[in-house]
């Protein structure tokens, strides 16, 4: 098992905002069940702001706890603020991930700003933009899809 | 909180029984075993008796046994040292898909000095078919390697059937990967009628560092390590007396014991299963449901991922391991599990257990209660459940 910092494993065993939000403004899903990791990211946008997130994670320990701190980092910003939030912010919330996390398991930061991108369609009448599959990749993260 | 090891194929305590023989030859008896001199002597009565104790458990001359450092260096030298051997004769070799690395990474980079070599699929159990092998060989093929039973689903091979028919047919050597399966299952050189065997001392209770190889009268290999006259030249350099004094130790043990363990297992193994299965839904057991290792079960776990699985695990006392991608270090789902079909996502679900001597059946009902609540609660933030129920 990686060595995971005390707040990962405090959010991978506590994680915040868990589920689904029936009837969500957004919803951002990418992964790749391959690589084992899939995530789902539900907003509830009012005032163009994040009124409420919630998540669902296929995972190991890093997905879980970086899913989590971004529902955490997000809720109550304005989407603009949101979209700011980055992958690496939400490692940094979590005091690191071990380097070979970094590329597979930390994608919370990127299904929240397609989940965004998706009110933003779906509010322009331009419909859900659906599930978003992210190539497999190799332990230094070079896309083996390039490869193939 | 208690610690229950239900990872044995990672780690086994050594015995103390073990830990005994060795003690003596880190201070007190430090010769070297090659001296003429008075300092030899100790060294030397344990060299000749470790190979003794190891050359009864593996039914094989005391000249048929070399010590090496680790089972992957076995594996190595039946590998490379046929092919740098024999390369006069042919360049093919066979394997099944569901080799350990040490065989597998050793045939990759073969195959960049120009050997070839086919490799065996297996079915949904993970069985070599003996047929396969017959229609694989071919009049350049110098080796057939194939594990005795798999270190992740716990299959075991017939071999005997397999080296009758490579014997028979071909001039091949017959090298058997028992690195898993010695010292809890027969390891008897001749009635497999095996050419080479590799064993890993440490999975039974022996001294890590360490690795078994019998090599049979007669075959011809090349060493990787050339140097002096230790293990007959197969494998120089100054021997570890203490770790091999360790080796011979954990070999009688396992001879003497070989059976109790299995019955100690067996049950153990058993109410693990049925209490697995019984509990939880969308759970499947990986490998031969009947010719298996005692001490190895594999389950594909629906819907959730193994390393956060494992964590939970961990949590509670429990020390288990998963062949999915995120537990890999190398971030690819287990070959073996591909090898038998288990579709790469499912494969991230993969619970990998192996019992030993220090399991009781206390252990088994505490894994059973465990499990399922951790499975509920990774299911329930998991977006696959959802979607498919």
């Amino acid at each position: 098992m990686p060595v995971y910092s005390e707040k990962v494993m405090e959010h991978f065993q506590n994680p915040r905002n868990v589920g689904e939000i029936e009837g969500a403004d957004g919803v951002g899903e990418l992964g790749n069940p391959t690589c084992g990791d899939i995530m789902k990211i539900y907003i509830k946008v009012k005032d163009d702001k994040i009124d409420d997130v919630k998540f669902k994670t296929f995972g190991c320990g890093a997905a879980i706890a970086t899913s989590s701190m971004v529902t955490e980092l997000v809720k109550g910003k304005t989407l603009e603020d949101a979209e700011m939030v980055s992958n690496a912010a939400v490692a940094e919330a979590l005091d690191g991930l071990p380097p070979v996390k970094m590329h597979c398991s930390n994608l919370a930061a990127d299904a929240l700003h397609l989940a965004i991108e998706d009110y933003r369609a779906r509010k322009a009448g331009k419909g859900p933009i659906g599930k978003v599959e992210t190539p497999e990749h190799d332990e230094d993260g070079h896309d083996l899809s390039e490869h193939a | 909180m208690k610690i229950r090891n239900f990872d044995h194929f990672a780690a086994t305590r050594m015995r103390p029984e073990v830990k005994e023989a060795m003690e003596s030859f880190f201070i007190d008896e430090y010769g070297n075993p090659q001296s003429i001199h008075t300092l030899g002597d100790e060294p030397r009565e344990a060299l000749g008796k470790a190979r003794n104790q190891s050359a009864e458990l593996l039914n094989a001359a005391l000249n048929e046994v070399i010590f090496t450092g680790s089972g992957s260096e076995s594996n190595n030298l039946a590998i490379k040292g046929t092919a740098f051997a024999r390369m006069d004769k042919g360049k093919h070799m066979i394997v099944s898909k569901i080799e350990h690395f040490s065989v597998l990474n050793a045939i990759k980079s073969l195959s960049r000095l120009g050997f070839e070599f086919s490799e065996i699929a297996v079915d949904k159990y993970g069985s070599v078919d003996p047929g396969d092998v017959k229609n694989a060989l071919r009049k350049d093929t110098i080796l057939v390697s194939i594990t005795h039973a798999s270190n992740e689903i716990g299959t075991i091979q017939d071999i005997k059937e397999i080296s009758k028919i490579v014997h028979e047919n071909s001039a091949a050597y017959m090298h058997v990967d028992a690195n898993t399966s010695c010292g809890f299952i027969e390891t008897d050189v001749k009635d497999m009628g095996a050419d080479m065997l590799s064993a890993s001392p440490h999975r039974f209770y022996g001294p890590k560092g360490t690795g078994l190889f019998y090599l049979k009268k007669g075959i011809r290999i090349m060493p990787l390590i050339d140097g002096g006259i230790q293990e007959f030249g197969r494998r120089t350099g100054t021997e570890n007396i203490p770790a091999i004094a360790g080796i011979g130790v954990a070999c009688e043990l396992a001879k003497k014991e070989l059976k109790d363990r299995t019955a100690h297992l067996l049950p153990i193994q058993k109410a693990i299963k049925d209490g697995v299965l019984g509990s939880l839904d969308e759970v499947y057991l990986n490998g031969h449901p009947e010719h298996r290792l005692p001490n190895n079960l594999n389950f594909v776990v629906k819907y959730i991922e193994g390393e956060s699985m494992l964590m939970w695990l961990n949590n509670n006392g429990i020390m288990t391991a998963s062949g999915s991608a995120c537990t890999s270090k190398i971030l690819k789902s287990s070959h073996v599990l591909n090898a038998i079909g288990v579709d790469p996502a499912l494969a991230q679900g993969s619970l990998l257990i192996s019992l030993g001597e220090d399991n009781t059946l206390e252990d088994a009902e505490y894994f059973v209660k465990e499990l399922p609540p951790i499975v509920k609660k990774l299911r329930q933030m998991s977006p696959l459940y959802n979607a498919n129920s």
